[in-house]
């Protein structure tokens, strides 16, 4: 069974169709890149996901069972800002999922369960590589130092998925380059299942396993609001192959939509 | 040249210009203080800041022959006693009432609406109600600090926690926290340095409030003094009391915001150092 699945699912507000006809599944391990135009849905259906946004018709399917229609521990998420906590430091960031967890009524740990959360926490911050500044507090840390901390706190439940929206975008092009070997290592290491919406074409296709391209299918001039977008195209990516092949044979192929100029 | 935006003092020259205001004020005070006593040395109106000082002393070292208290002590606990209990109850009230308003959208429904009509009552308007409901004694005057207080508080630490990013609250969540979690954990935390902030706010109008109590009914404190003086004139207390309600308003001032820089760092960080 995949991990995820959804059929017809639609997405409206009143009138205006803002999803359609979104047929898919996807196995555990997969990295899926989204791209599209901005206003095309993308967020939406991360916050489909994510249970923020309520399913309007059609079913989408966690483990075979409907996905939840609040957040929980079994989808993480990393968003472009805000991520964390500005009133913690580093390790409370991370520790307090654990926190949270041990605690139910405090929300807050103590003695031995406090020294266990502190180890657990300070081996996930070793992995994002921040290690150094575990007693700062978030406005201290710069923009990709931010971003990872919000990586290593979203991984510290072992989500079922990871869902990840525009996390590299406010940051620069080399810092950009550092996140992606993390984000890829810790992919391949803890085997997750991402789905990551980005605006930068390359790093879907450097990134991700398998690229949905979001964009509507059908416009009324008459009515925009009538018609919403989809996955126009569902690809496969092989890491293996450089990207400058891929975008070539994506051209030639005819990767056309609405707004091919804002992708390509 | 620079533009005048641009031009900041220097910090020797910032305090000189800061200090030259008050200079001036003092300088136009003992001109005309000068000018009326010249006139008639028995003046009441304008004393001068020896006569101030002589009397202010007197207030606070002599000790009154029936009671054997000392008038200025008496009148400062009573009153920093009644300010400190009423602000500190309209805290707490506002902290619990403004993260359940602003954190549970199911409470914010109910108990919305009803905070901000309360909040446009006059309060000064009810002390009469309040006067017959908890007697002349200290309760009554508590009661019209905190009913003056709480909405605005109330009002404001509800609308911080709305205005905190909704990415903070679903992240919670998707760390497993539950609404009590949220609420203790993300709310809490975040509300509470501008609880502090708020409150400092609030004290200007705290002050009001005690003093207009104090004045209507009142055995001792600071505003009672000053109420009670004035039928005879007695500048040279009212102006050293005023005075001295200004300085402690300030104390209480700057000790909320010292504790919030020292306890919330974090929440300072956005600040820039421009004073």
């Amino acid at each position: 069974m995949s991990l995820l699945s959804a059929k017809r699912l639609e997405k409206h507000y009143g009138h205006h169709v803002v999803l359609e006809n979104l047929n898919f599944s996807v196995e555990q391990g997969e990295f899926v890149t989204l791209v599209g135009a901005s206003g095309c849905g993308k967020t939406t259906f991360l916050k489909m996901l994510l249970g923020t946004e309520a399913i309007s018709k059609g079913n989408l399917l966690l483990d075979g069972k409907p996905i939840p229609n609040e957040p929980g521990p079994d989808r993480g998420v990393v968003f472009q800002k805000y991520s964390v906590f500005p009133h913690l430091t580093v390790l409370g960031n991370v520790m307090i999922a654990d926190e949270l967890h041990s605690a139910k009524l405090l929300g807050k740990s103590f003695g031995t369960a406090k020294r266990h959360a502190i180890e657990k926490a300070q081996a996930r911050i070793e992995e994002v590589g921040l290690s150094h500044a575990l007693n700062k507090y978030p406005h201290e840390l710069s923009g990709g130092m931010q971003q990872r901390l919000a990586i290593a706190q979203a991984l510290m439940m072992r989500p079922r998925m990871l869902l990840l929206d525009e996390p590299f975008g406010a940051l620069d092009p080399g810092i950009r380059q550092d996140m992606h070997e993390l984000i890829t290592r810790l992919w391949q290491e803890q085997q997750l299942t991402i789905f990551m919406i980005t605006h930068d074409l390359k790093e879907a296709f450097e990134l991700g396993t398998r690229l949905w391209v979001f964009d509507k299918t059908r416009h009324d001039p008459q009515a925009p609001e009538a018609y919403g977008a989809t996955i126009t195209y569902d690809l496969p990516i092989s890491r293996d192959r450089p990207t400058a092949d891929l975008t070539e044979a994506l051209h030639q192929g005819g990767l056309k939509t609405h707004t091919q100029e804002t992708l390509l | 040249m620079k533009r005048l935006i641009n031009l900041a003092p220097s910090r020797g020259s910032r305090w000189l210009l800061g200090l030259l205001p008050f200079l001036l004020l003092a300088m136009v005070y003992l001109s005309l203080s000068n000018a009326r006593l010249a006139e008639n040395p028995n003046d009441r109106l304008l004393p001068t800041p020896a006569t101030m000082a002589s009397s202010f002393y007197h207030l606070a070292t002599a000790e009154n022959v029936r009671t054997g208290q000392i008038v200025l002590w008496t009148d400062t606990f009573a009153s920093l006693e009644r300010i400190l209990i009423g602000v500190a109850i309209s805290a707490f009230i506002g902290l619990i009432v403004g993260i359940l308003n602003g954190g549970i959208p199911l409470i914010r429904a109910k108990l919305s609406p009803l905070v901000t009509v309360a909040s446009l009552i006059p309060p000064m308007a009810i002390l009469p109600i309040l006067f017959i409901a908890f007697g002349t004694g200290e309760a009554a005057k508590i009661a019209l600090i905190v009913i003056g207080v709480t909405p605005f508080l109330i009002r404001d630490l509800q609308g911080h926690a709305l205005r905190l990013p909704d990415e903070q609250l679903i992240k919670a969540q998707t760390l497993g926290a539950s609404s009590w979690q949220v609420l203790l954990r993300v709310l809490l935390p975040q509300l509470t340095p501008r609880l502090l902030n708020a409150t400092s706010l609030a004290l200007g109008s705290a002050w009001l409030f005690l003093i207009a109590a104090e004045a209507i009914a009142a055995q001792e404190g600071l505003g009672y003094r000053i109420f009670l003086v004035r039928r005879y004139l007695s500048m040279d207390v009212i102006l050293p009391y005023v005075a001295w309600i200004t300085l402690l308003a300030f104390l209480l001032d700057q000790i909320l915001a010292w504790t919030s820089r020292l306890a919330f760092p974090w929440y300072h960080s956005g600040e820039g150092d421009k004073s």
